[in-house]
């Protein structure tokens, strides 16, 4: 069998998986994992420009809350419904990313890390100060009238859990093609040697340029999904918590695989869930393990299983 | 017909001056060899032909036009091709997405896996197309830089010390690649083997302290005066 078709076989059976797991799993979990697939298509969103671009960014919360306030702001201010409001949100996400892409990219290395903070933060600070729109810290609440996408009601948890497995797949499937496609190589190039991929005739600025729009328009994606399946627009998405949640999930999952964004989510979840039905130090169970992975799997879940079993994972 | 020249080419590093002054003609077709000692600037001097290097002062003009303002990728694309003197390969990628690499910038998609095949085959890597880049020895990386350099089909082709760290048997398999390369692309080689130089080089251009001390035939450059002195260290 070629690399490909294992690579297509594996993907498909993995999105087959979770589809059907809507049918057998308890109610806690299936709610869990709706929100799991779209935090999940967040960290695929982020991947595209750590994992494969190796730039790492820590303003993340700033494109997931771009396109979290884009679709809330307008339903909240004019009424938009669903569908209008989820384009909205992305639109907002597309002029956001292209801007601090453009703005953030003349820098590099730690440079691009503290910049990309500094404008996440900026993000956070303006929606605070428009609170008399934004409703601030303590955000809204999207109204389950509000939420009826083509006659189907977000709110339900069947529908909802079938909305996040088609944003789930539609972010993984559009990573895969990315990475196989030459653009796609390309930026992988661009991660493991910049001054070789110029001097091979590839404008580096342009193409990196691109994976910043792409990664943060697919975090606001996710943020304007979340934002309505789950109800709720606030000011809390927009921290630097949740520019740090993207690259743990990340890491864990493994940085530079299709898949390793899925896993690393799943994992954390479900790390920080059981352990704090255990105890209420549960942090510390989860810090242990964490450090664990990170001196034993290095590469992340899906990265370890890469360098030891399967080369051709994506 | 010059295909590549360069007038009053300059470049100091914070008041070292590294090139100084250079006007260079190459002919079309033409294999010229860049020669001179340690830190005489030969790096640096093609560092400034690509784009790599911006320069204090000076021109270029490639096939007839003044390329001083393109960025190096504007300038690899007009049929530039540079290999690294420090081995500069994608260690974690295999070889043949490598040259993959290098080709598709200028090949159609379909084209890409018969030319990567073809330049694998021309430096002897073609049955190690699968490993990783990082894998190989330092002589097959360099090999590898050829490779990609050749996959790009460059009309100027720039060779930073390509046999350096080359086995006896390779550099005789180098030259015949080079004279044959020649046929279609004109080449720059910088040398430090001067069987290399004397067997390939149409012209040599020799660089000492940042300038041309001179140019000529192998044979005249191997009679110059000035030239021992250089490399003696008395000049
Ligand atoms: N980026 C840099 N910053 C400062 N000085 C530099 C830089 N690059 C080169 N130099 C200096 O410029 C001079 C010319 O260096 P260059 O590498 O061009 O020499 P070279 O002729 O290629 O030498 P070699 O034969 O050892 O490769 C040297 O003195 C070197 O130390
Ligand atoms: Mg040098």
């Amino acid at each position: 069998m070629s690399d490909l078709r294992k690579t297509a076989l594996l993907h498909f059976g993995i999105l087959a998986l979770l589809f059907g797991l809507q049918f057998i799993l308890p109610a806690y979990h299936h709610g869990n994992l709706a929100r799991i697939m779209v935090l999940a298509s967040y960290a695929i969103g982020f991947n595209i420009l750590f994992g494969y671009t190796g730039l790492l960014s820590l303003g993340h919360a700033l494109f997931f809350a771009a396109g979290m306030y884009g679709m809330g702001m307008s339903v909240h201010l004019f009424e938009f419904s669903p569908a209008p409001a989820l384009i909205s949100g992305l639109v907002v996400g597309v002029i956001v990313s292209a801007a601090v892409g453009f703005l953030a990219l003349r820098t590099a290395g730690v440079a691009f890390m503290i910049v990309t903070l500094m404008f996440a933060q900026a993000g956070y600070l303006t929606i605070l100060y428009f609170g008399a729109f934004t409703r601030g810290d303590e955000g809204f609440v999207i109204q389950q009238s509000e939420r009826i996408l083509w006659g189907i009601d977000l709110s339900d948890a069947t529908n909802r859990y079938f909305a996040a497995w088609v944003l789930f797949s539609v972010c993984l499937i559009f990573t895969l093609k990315l990475v196989q496609a030459p653009f796609g190589k390309t930026l992988i190039a661009i991660r493991e040697n910049e001054e070789r991929a110029r001097m091979l005739g590839y404008d580096v600025f342009s193409r990196k340029l691109v994976a910043v729009i792409l990664s943060g328009s697919m975090s606001a994606l996710a943020g304007a999904s979340y934002g309505l399946l789950f109800g709720y627009v606030g000011a809390s998405f927009a921290t630097v918590q949740y520019s740090i949640f993207p690259l743990l999930w990340v890491l864990l999952g493994g940085a530079g695989t299709v898949l390793g964004p899925l896993v690393g989510t799943l994992f954390m979840f479900y790390l920080i869930d059981l352990s704090s039905g255990v105890t209420s130090a549960y942090m510390l169970i989860a810090g242990v393990v964490l450090v664990l992975l990170t001196l034993y799997a290095p590469q992340g879940l899906a990265g370890e299983l890469r360098a030891r079993v399967w080369r051709w994972l994506p | 017909m010059t295909i590549l020249s360069t007038r009053g080419l300059s470049k100091s590093f914070a008041g070292l001056k590294a090139v100084q002054g250079v006007d260079l003609n190459l002919p079309k077709g033409q294999i010229r060899a860049l020669i001179g000692p340690n830190g005489a600037g030969k790096t640096t001097l093609v560092g400034l032909l690509c784009g790599r290097i911006a320069p204090t002062a000076g021109t270029v003009m490639f096939d007839g036009q003044d390329i001083s303002n393109l960025p190096a990728h504007k300038r690899i694309n007009l049929g530039i091709a540079y290999t690294f003197q420090v081995t500069s390969v994608f260690a974690n990628l295999s070889v043949d997405e490598n040259v993959a690499l290098a080709a598709r910038r200028r090949f159609s998609d379909a084209k890409v896996a018969g030319v990567v095949r073809d330049a694998l085959e021309k430096v002897g890597l073609f049955d190690r197309a699968d490993q990783n880049a990082g894998d190989l020895s330092y002589g097959h990386q360099r090999l590898l830089e050829i490779a990609m350099g050749l996959a790009q089909q460059p009309r100027l082709l720039i060779l930073d010390e390509p046999t350096q760290g080359l086995a006896e048997a390779e550099v005789t398999d180098f030259k015949a690649l080079v004279r044959d390369l020649a046929k279609t692309a004109t080449v720059l080689l910088i040398e430090h083997n001067m069987s290399v130089v004397m067997e390939l080089a149409d012209q040599v251009t020799v660089l000492n302290f940042g300038q041309i001390l001179a140019e000529g035939t192998p044979a005249e450059i191997h009679a110059n005066q000035l030239v021992q002195a250089a490399y003696l260290g008395t000049g």
